[in-house]
């Protein structure tokens, strides 16, 4: 595919970037779409909409084909080794909600350990919590530095042969920073346990190859990709996902079905009960491809351009605290910082104020926020966020960081 | 838009926030009380020493957003000295104020308090500045 020069005229690619006079820069939590992905769900519903896999017509192939081509782009853009190993979900959460019903409630008994970082989003430990509940295992918790950097030494202290998972992010949604997700698959295999990596930030901003990092399960959602809500990735190695029982159970996920019993359908399907998002799927490939046309080499160097100057700047002011660190090449897309004297809501508020969206909150990792607090020394429950995309510009960095400088004066200091 | 949040973080709420009366602890309370806003993890422990009918005193701890905390304070400073049904009439009128709007008579009734009326357009923020309120009816009322 031809590579298309990355510069601001991507923003005319989005109709709600072009049309809004804000500078959108929340995209850890959603990204906006491109017009070819809201054309891509359109031209889906126009003309090719049918239930797909049970249909013998025409319509009901075309969305089959339709359905099971965005299966195939999702693999090759995340290199996995099959189609059948990526399962559509509706987001990340469901993702690995369903490793940890089906995978982990099979495979965890009383006394066995589940490593999880501190860093996660409640999404990749709550399962984890509620699978240890319930089979007696423990969750034991992988700390950050200070810096937001993870130390290889004190996971090998950590796993010990009653390791049964990793849970881990690839970047975490506070701190930013790419971790050595291969490194950390080596030594959770060395002890025979299978790591479960969250690449809901990361799929957007880095080029991602399930294989070479050596993940067992790796979780996304299409939304912060630039495709629709409501369409999840769960990759799973075929040997893992062949042995596990079903999640939901329903329509399409079959084989044979007796009054005594079912046969249940090869991989995929047998994750994806009932009918499944199609419209949702094909949005993903629309947004995979344009991703795809500008390429991850132009993406991240743009990316981690406006990262840096946001860094930098906070940097020459003192009462401004980035979590995970002063050094602007360690994040990658996201700063999370605390303005002293100033409540993370009240800085969100200011900002919101001057149409620059940024989120505010302990950004659904409580634990990592409260661990940071305990570090320094203070009480830390939540942090004001920016994160950019592909779209944002130097002009929106220098909007925000002029609303920034005016903070604390505005609020009376 | 703008013109609403120009109007929050006004010199009465910046100061109630940076320099409050009432945030201190207090000997002899009688009623201690947390309220959370789990959604931004605003925290305040309400202490009110009530003799009879009457709030004598009162103070928070805590820590929040400027809106929670300025907000706590306003309250504190409007029912010290007032009786409960006083503190609870004025709590009604403040959280019919923020989810349904009120009269002017009424707004002129809740003072201070008055000026958080904007947050009503917030739906994010209207947790943090009914979060002061809601505890004191509660130590009163119990849980609703
Ligand atoms: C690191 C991380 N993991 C998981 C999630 C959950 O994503 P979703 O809400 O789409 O399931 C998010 C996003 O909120 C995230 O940032």
């Amino acid at each position: 595919m031809e590579i298309i020069r990355l510069d601001d005229s991507v923003r005319d690619e989005f109709p709600l970037i072009k049309e809004a006079d804000i500078a959108y820069l929340d995209n850890g939590a959603t990204t906006q779409k491109p017009e070819c992905v809201i054309e891509a769900v359109e031209e889906y519903y126009r003309r090719h909409n049918a239930n797909p896999l049970r249909g013998i017509y025409e319509l009901s192939v075309e969305a089959t084909d339709a359905y099971e081509e965005s299966r195939q782009a999702v693999a090759d853009y995340i290199g996995a080794g099959d189609a059948s190993e990526i399962i559509f979900t509706r987001n990340a959460s469901e993702s690995i909600n369903l490793v940890a019903y089906s995978y982990g409630m099979s495979v965890l008994n009383e006394g066995d350990e589940i490593i999880v970082s501190t860093a996660e989003h409640h999404s990749n430990f709550l399962p984890w919590q509620r699978a240890a509940d319930a089979k007696g295992a423990r969750v034991v918790f992988f700390d950050p530095e200070e810096d937001g950097s993870f130390d290889l030494n004190k996971l090998k202290d950590l796993i010990s042969e009653k390791t049964r998972i990793l849970a881990m992010t690839q970047i975490s949604n506070v701190i930013g920073r790419i971790n050595d997700i291969k490194a950390m698959t080596d030594l959770v295999h060395e002890a025979g346990g299978v790591a479960v990596i969250d690449g809901a930030q990361a799929v957007a901003h880095i080029g991602v190859d399930v294989k070479e990092l050596g993940a067992d399960f790796y979780a996304f959602s299409g939304h912060k990709m630039y495709a629709p809500m409501g369409i999840g990735v769960l990759y799973g190695r075929k040997e893992l996902l062949d042995k596990m029982p079903p999640f939901l159970y329903g329509g399409e996920m079959i084989e044979t079905v007796t009054k005594e019993r079912t046969v249940y359908a090869e991989l995929p399907h047998k994750f994806e009960a009932g009918t499944v998002n199609v419209g949702g799927a094909v949005g993903l490939k629309a947004a995979i491809e344009f991703i795809d046309r500008y390429g991850f080499e132009q993406i991240v160097a743009r990316e981690n351009a406006l990262t840096a100057k946001v860094v930098n700047a906070m940097n020459d002011m003192p009462y401004v605290k980035i979590i995970g660190g002063r050094k602007a090449c360690n994040h990658h897309g996201i700063v999370a910082f605390r303005i002293e004297g100033v409540h993370p809501h009240d800085v969100a508020q200011i900002f919101a104020d001057a149409g620059v969206c940024v989120r505010a909150g302990h950004h659904c990792a409580e634990p990592l926020h409260r661990y940071l607090g305990e570090l320094a020394g203070t009480r830390v429950n939540s942090s004001t966020r920016l994160s950019v995309g592909i779209y944002n510009t130097e002009a929106e960095i220098d909007r925000f960081l002029d609303v920034l400088s005016g903070i604390r004066s505005r609020m009376g200091y | 838009m703008a013109d609403i949040n120009n109007t929050l973080y006004n010199e009465i709420i910046n100061e109630h926030n940076l320099r409050p009366y009432h945030k201190h602890s207090i000997e002899g309370a009688n009623y201690t009380l947390e309220g959370v806003n789990p959604s931004c993890g605003d925290e305040i422990t309400l202490h009110l020493c009530v003799d009879g009918e009457i709030v004598k005193d009162g103070a928070y701890e805590g820590e929040g957003c400027a809106i929670s905390q300025a907000s706590a304070d306003i309250m504190l400073d409007m029912i010290i000295g007032r009786t409960k049904a006083d503190a609870l009439h004025l709590c009604d009128l403040f959280l019919r104020m923020i989810k349904e709007g009120i009269t002017e008579e009424e707004k002129e009734e809740l003072e201070e308090a008055g000026i958080l009326e904007s947050v009503s357009h917030m739906p994010a923020r209207v947790k943090c500045a009914v979060l002061g309120w809601r505890t004191m009816r509660e130590i009163f009322e119990g849980k609703d």
